[in-house]
């Protein structure tokens, strides 16, 4: 079992940590006579908080203790103790330490009473789901083994943990130096008779209960290894929580496909018929759907989980440059990684005081935020009160990871409503006996859906259908579907009232559906439109695979807020526009360039 | 689930993020038993296959059954084997064993050298070809951007301070001061142009730990590493000229779990037979910052 201690600069954790190692025989021989003897030859008082010292020197000899982590067992279980920094500076090693660990101890001195770190430490530990947390009140032979002292602290640190939901399972009071309940009961304190350091840790508990709660698992990757003759398509991942068996029903989001499981692999075993968090897996599934890393696997007849790609988080920021509104960074959660701009700024707390501070337009270095995020592309979770490990992620500024934050709550964005159709369809979506693979190697080519758009007499229709030509002469399916067709057919009973914004979003919708079918059936479609926006073009990637969509903007391109594939600009003439875009296409692999 | 099967996981969960977010991968393969457990751990991630090049540094001092050992498992195990070497220092007998430099030099030679250039492409790289069992020239110079190593926090000091992704900057060394965050199994998969990442999914093992898993996956290895009757065995393999064996009796995986467990190698470091540690001031700090395993 992993155990963080932590708490304010000098309250005494190497202390309690020298003196727990000491009282449970868990140093190399003769460590305890040689620091004592070093002590005694430099005329300097003996300190336990030495012998961690001790043990960093004896490592750079090669002996394996090392100051980050001292190992140490009882009868009961192996421990790894993490001591982690209480410098401020350091909190982001902290946060490295203790994220390992599934328990705290935050040493707080009895002279000093509760201090900056002290707090900051307590509110880290609850962001980053530690809840099993028991509060040393050390150096107790400094204040007399005052009961009054220790009451006071028991008090005022209680009333701040409460404030941010955290209840610690004890607190006690101890004397590192001394060795004062540390793994002994003595009556040096007569007003207390709870339990020892070491009782605490003996007391709590591995984390088990991820294996009670619904199946989830980020699909780390889809594996094919043909190149060494297997033709197995095994999706893998590390299960989160709950677990999965043969033949259970999953879906995967945010894309809402459908698939049972036939088989759960291994390599040097027999295949399990189930398996449970934290178990790496990999299974094969009865249909060929095409999913990949991102997607979040969970059963069919568990709870479902939020998609959407507006969140309200808590996070803190570790990055030296302040997180600011205007900027694109990146989120990660679970497998998947999202463009992500900062919204809106509810509040900044102060972790020392807890205290709301004033409308800041920036997150600051060790900053702790309430905000609004939104995402380019929707993401699936659960919320830090139904499922912490699924609210989890990291946000990714310049290469580096530059914070954190939990999920506590969905936020409606744009495509809710839509978004649900397309679930239903899927859910609903008789898969073809054709792989997509096998059809694509038929055709020699990837489905893709090609938007042509720019200003109203850019010769949209003209590039369209001379690549169209191209693209038949060079063997492949490809077909170039003129509005009029849609608009005088599948939208006849619309038609004309274009003037509602809904009746607007219904023609795209009806368009990308059409889209939709046709990717399936592994056609490459061209599509023409006057000054796409980006509203339009969501409405499309909520329907059709976004991965599928290439924006192709003509001729001189002023204010639109659309995120185009490739811009093309001064080009002699339609044949040569053509020839372009079939590069694009070579370039993304929607077709190959010929040997 | 007990701990042998929770340390598989975490480091099958590392490589597969590690295959999936690095197009430019490679693993050392040092023929040692730690990086062995992990080409192992590979074929349990990947379902038997090792979808990655596996590189190894020849010093032409390793140990002769070591690269007898090498070349059959890379046969059986269909691996993608490449070779590195410092040739022109070999050429030029800026060696140890030539008297020329003293072991870190040799070191830095024949190992961080070699291993820096193999992995940018600037140095040839031999490519194992399973038709003519012969190593070849392989034509692909591009660096890997990706290297993933079997270090294990509790060898030795710097090693206890790794992340499991760890960067290095374009001249491959480590800033040991300022490492990133690593938490919630997200680590530091984007890099900028020129860096690479060292992976190191064993960083939670103990030596122990290698060898309880070794028995229980029954993981060919070196016969080095076992007693052959004269009363000594290799607890860490390296080149000839500066690695020794320890007084062991142990035969077989079972009789060294057995002396580790009785803790009568406790107050020995497991390099203690390794003489290039001694010689850079204890640790191996200095040669791991310049881009050392």
């Amino acid at each position: 079992m992993n155990i963080v201690f932590v708490g304010h600069v000098d309250h005494g954790k190497s202390t309690v940590i020298g003196r727990l190692l000491v009282d449970t025989g868990s140093l190399p021989e003769g460590k305890l006579e040689q620091v004592r003897e070093n002590c005694e030859r430099n005329s300097k008082p003996f300190e336990y908080a030495f012998l961690i010292d001790a043990l960093k020197d004896e490592q750079s000899q090669g002996i394996t203790i090392d100051s980050a982590r001292v190992f140490f067992k009882t009868t009961k279980r192996d421990y790894i103790i993490i001591d982690a920094p209480g410098h401020i500076e350091f909190l982001k090693n902290m946060i490295t330490g203790a994220a390992h660990a599934e328990a705290a101890l935050l040493v707080i001195d009895a002279n000093e009473g509760v201090r900056e770190n002290s707090r900051r430490h307590g509110y880290m530990l609850s962001m980053l789901g530690i809840n099993q947390i028991c509060v040393l009140v050390n150096k107790m032979d400094l204040v007399g083994y005052s009961q009054e002292t220790y009451n006071a602290i028991v008090e005022e640190y209680s009333a701040f943990l409460g404030r941010i939901n955290v209840k610690p399972s004890c607190f006690i009071p101890v004397s590192g130096f001394l060795g004062v309940n540390i793994t002994d009961k003595d009556k040096t304190i007569p007003w207390y008779s709870g339990n020892t350091v070491l009782d605490a840790l003996e007391e709590f508990t591995t984390a088990g209960d991820t294996v009670e709660k619904p199946f989830r698992m980020p699909v780390q990757d889809v594996y094919k290894f043909t190149r060494f003759g297997d033709n197995r398509r095994i999706i893998v991942g590390s299960i989160a929580s709950g677990s999965v068996a043969v033949s259970d029903e999953l879906l995967f989001f945010p894309s809402g496909k459908r698939g049972m499981v036939k088989e759960i692999e291994a390599f040097n075993a027999h295949p399990p018929a189930v398996a449970s968090a934290p178990a790496a897996v990999g299974f094969t599934l009865n249909e060929q759907i095409y999913i990949k890393r991102g997607e979040l696997a969970v059963k069919a007849d568990e709870k479902k989980p939020h998609i959407t790609s507006r969140i309200k988080t808590s996070l803190f920021w570790l990055g030296r440059k302040p997180m600011l509104a205007k900027k694109e960074y990146y989120l990660k959660i679970g497998s998947a990684k999202v463009p992500l701009r900062l919204e809106q700024i509810l509040r900044v707390i102060n972790a020392n005081s807890l205290d709301w501070s004033d409308i800041k337009n920036s997150i600051e270095r060790h900053d702790v935020a309430e905000c609004i995020l939104t995402l380019s592309h929707p993401i699936a979770f659960d919320t830090s009160e139904e499922n912490p490990l699924m609210s989890r992620f990291v946000i990714i500024d310049d290469y580096e990871i530059s914070g954190g934050g939990i999920i506590n709550e969905e936020l409606g964005d744009s495509q809710s409503r839509l978004r649900d159709n397309v679930y239903l369809r899927n859910y609903k979506w008789v898969t073809s006996g054709i792989p997509v693979e096998q059809r694509a190697d038929r055709y020699n080519q990837r489905s893709a859906l090609i938007l042509i758009t720019g200003k109203k007499d850019a010769g949209k229709k003209t590039i369209a259908r001379a690549l169209e030509k191209k693209l038949f002469e060079d063997g492949k399916i490809v077909y170039f579907m003129g509005i009029g067709n849609v608009l005088y057919g599948v939208d006849a009973d619309i038609k004309g009232s274009d003037i509602v914004e809904d009746v607007k979003i219904e023609h795209i919708r009806r368009l990308a559906e059409i889209a939709h079918l046709m990717m399936e059936a592994g056609i490459i479609l061209i599509v023409t439109a006057i000054e796409l926006r980006q509203s339009d073009l969501e409405i499309i990637k909520t329907i059709v695979n976004p991965d599928k969509i290439e924006t192709i903007w003509i001729g001189e391109q002023e204010a639109t807020d659309l995120a185009i594939d490739k811009h093309i600009e001064n080009a002699k003439n339609v044949d040569e526009i053509a020839g372009i875009i079939k590069e694009t296409l070579q370039e993304k692999r929607i077709i190959f360039k010929p040997w | 689930m007990d701990h042998l099967e929770n340390l598989e996981n975490i480091s099958i969960h590392l490589l597969r993020e590690a295959y999936a977010n690095f197009k430019n991968l490679c693993m050392l393969w040092s023929i040692g038993k730690d990086s062995t457990v992990l080409l192992w751990l590979a074929r349990k991630a990947f379902f038997g296959h090792v979808p990655f090049p596996l590189v190894h540094i020849d010093t032409t001092y390793k140990i002769p059954e070591m690269i007898q050992y090498r070349d059959r498992l890379a046969g059986e195990w269909k691996l993608m084997m490449i070779v590195g070497k410092n040739e022109e220092a070999l050429e030029k007998k800026e060696t140890f064993p030539d008297g020329s430099v003293d072991r870190i030099a040799c070191c830095r030679n024949l190992k961080t050298k070699a291993l820096v250039s193999t992995l940018n492409g600037s140095g040839k790289r031999y490519r194992y070809n399973h038709h003519t069992n012969r190593y070849e020239v392989d034509k692909n110079t591009e660096p890997y951007t990706g290297v993933i190593v079997g270090a294990r926090a509790d060898e030795e000091g710097s090693r206890s301070k790794e992340r499991y992704f760890s960067p290095r900057d374009n001249r491959s060394e480590w800033d040991i001061g300022d490492q990133p965050p690593e938490f919630w199994n997200q680590y530091k998969t984007d890099f900028a142009p020129g860096t690479h990442l060292r992976i190191h999914p064993l960083l939670d093992w103990t030596e122990l730990n290698i060898w309880e898993y070794i028995d229980r996956e029954k993981i060919p290895t070196v016969s080095l590493y076992y007693n052959q009757g004269d009363g000594t065995r290799y607890r860490s393999l390296g080149c000839w000229p500066c690695t020794f064996p320890i007084n062991s009796e142990s035969r077989t995986v079972t009789e060294i779990i057995e002396e580790l467990k009785s803790g009568q190698l406790k107050n020995v470091a497991e390099r203690s037979g390794r003489a290039q540690d001694k010689e850079d001031g204890g640790g191996l700090e200095t040669l791991r910052r310049e881009g050392y395993m």
